[in-house]
């Protein structure tokens, strides 16, 4: 591990250092593989949060943004104990279909993000991908957490947005609001897809990913608003923990 | 063994000879799809077996669940690394649903409701080994797991089950499905970990 940023209370981004990573396309995760001194090992799936471009690099570099989870095994080796200097054992990158690639076939095709809590990780690097290769694919990330406080890419978000080269955000607060915010709690909605995404004869291509109740209830919401199921990827987790 | 990472230890856990290789034991039933839930009306459903010389079976919801139905008790694993043990279904067993039909096929392709496809050779899905399962610990299966019916194939990773089953084509040769063409294994055994291409 080369550095290390702390997002939030509980969320942690890890900045390693590849040496020969093979390079990996916006929303690949890969696997982490921990062993204890007994031999004793376990494995878990992160998403990667940084822009391929990064994987490029000389050195390469690869950022997992990790949320510590109460009951993990996993996720408090990575965001407490994990120290600059630490090797880490991976795999990757995996995973071929949740994937945005900006020299696709659909390439200036309108795309649509669908955040639930650290399902954003993914899909800020696409943000990201975006950005490093100057493309024109119009974006909006629809980011649903309970408080601002947990928040990831805050700042980042906010610099990208104001950028105004056509990525357009819109937070969505489940408990609590920002202080000072005229902004109703509460989930997305199909009023909220309406307002902050796009219409369905723009035909988008959609990427959502969260918690698997999340993600099954915005899916859901989609298609019923008139968006083909064929242009809807997702990405789940359970509350145990495993991203998809 | 691997890299030894430094300060940690894991969980206490005793030696499980039931969980395979990398996975991890878990007590609720999370869910890995690629796309929106398909809902598949039982008014409509249908169940299709298509052999390699193009003959095809059918069944109706009616007389599908009018079949001699079976109640396996299996461990599950996904690749995702999570297994969850003795899982209670009722279904039909592939063994019942291919007896009147005649191939020397070597492999199955599952297509599912919503266009899902997932490859497998035919000796993994006979002798006792799959079913099309219709309840889950007692209850109808819900959609987001695969309903009204989904593939159950215990001894391989859970994508292999496919959900929301619509048919299985039998054929000569073997074509990767919808996971196997993106990275993932093209068998599957998880206590070998053929996860991903190349293992």
């Amino acid at each position: 591990m080369a550095a290390v940023r702390d997002e939030t209370a509980t969320a942690r981004t890890i900045v390693l250092d590849v040496p020969q990573w093979p390079g990996h396309l916006a929303g690949q995760h890969v696997d982490v593989r921990l062993t204890a001194a007994d031999g004793y090992s376990t494995e878990r799936s992160y998403s990667i949060a940084s822009a391929p471009a990064d994987g490029e690099a000389d050195p390469p570099v690869v950022e997992l943004t990790v949320q510590r989870l109460p009951d993990g095994e996993v996720s408090p080796y990575l965001t407490q104990t994990l120290a600059v200097g630490y090797p880490l054992e991976l795999r990757g990158p995996v995973g071929g279909w949740f994937v945005w690639d900006p020299d696709g076939p659909a390439s200036t095709r309108p795309v649509l993000l669908v955040a639930g809590g650290s399902g954003v990780v993914p899909l800020m690097a696409m943000i990201r991908e975006r950005a490093a290769a100057g493309s024109r694919a119009p974006f909006k990330l629809i980011y649903s957490v309970r408080d601002p406080g947990t928040l990831l890419y805050a700042d980042e978000l906010a610099r990208r947005e104001q950028a105004g080269d056509g990525l357009e955000v819109t937070y969505v607060y489940t408990r609590t609001a920002p202080p000072g915010s005229s902004q109703p709690t509460g989930r997305i909605n199909t009023a909220t897809l309406a307002s902050a995404g796009w219409p369905p004869d723009r035909s988008p291509a959609v990427f959502v990913c969260g918690p698997t109740g999340f993600v099954e209830a915005v899916a859901n919401l989609l298609v019923r608003a008139g968006h083909g199921a064929g242009g809807i990827k997702t990405e789940r987790f359970g509350p145990s923990g495993g991203k998809p | 063994m691997g890299i030894v990472s430094p300060g940690f230890s894991g969980r206490r856990r005793s030696a499980d000879e039931r969980l395979p290789p990398g996975q991890y034991l878990v007590n609720d039933f999370p869910v890995l799809s690629a796309g929106p839930t398909p809902r598949v009306d039982t008014g409509k459903w249908e169940f299709r077996i298509t052999t390699e010389t193009g003959q095809t079976h059918r069944w109706d919801w009616a007389a599908f669940r009018a079949l001699p139905a079976e109640e396996p008790t299996v461990d599950i694993h996904c690749v995702t690394k999570w297994s969850k043990f003795a899982t209670h279904w009722r279904g039909v067993s592939l063994d019942t649903l291919l007896a009147d039909v005649e191939t020397s096929a070597g492999f199955v392709t599952a297509r599912s409701y919503g266009g899902y496809t997932t490859n497998l050779p035919l000796a993994d899905l006979v002798d006792g080994q799959a079913w099309v399962a219709y309840d889950y610990e007692g209850e109808p299966l819900e959609a987001e797991h695969g309903g009204p019916a989904r593939l159950l194939v215990p001894h391989l990773y859970f994508w292999k089950s496919a959900k929301w089953l619509q048919g299985i084509d039998l054929a000569d040769h073997d074509t990767p499905g919808f996971w196997e063409s993106l990275g993932y294994h093209n068998y599957g055994d998880p206590w070998r970990e053929q996860r991903y291409w190349g293992d």
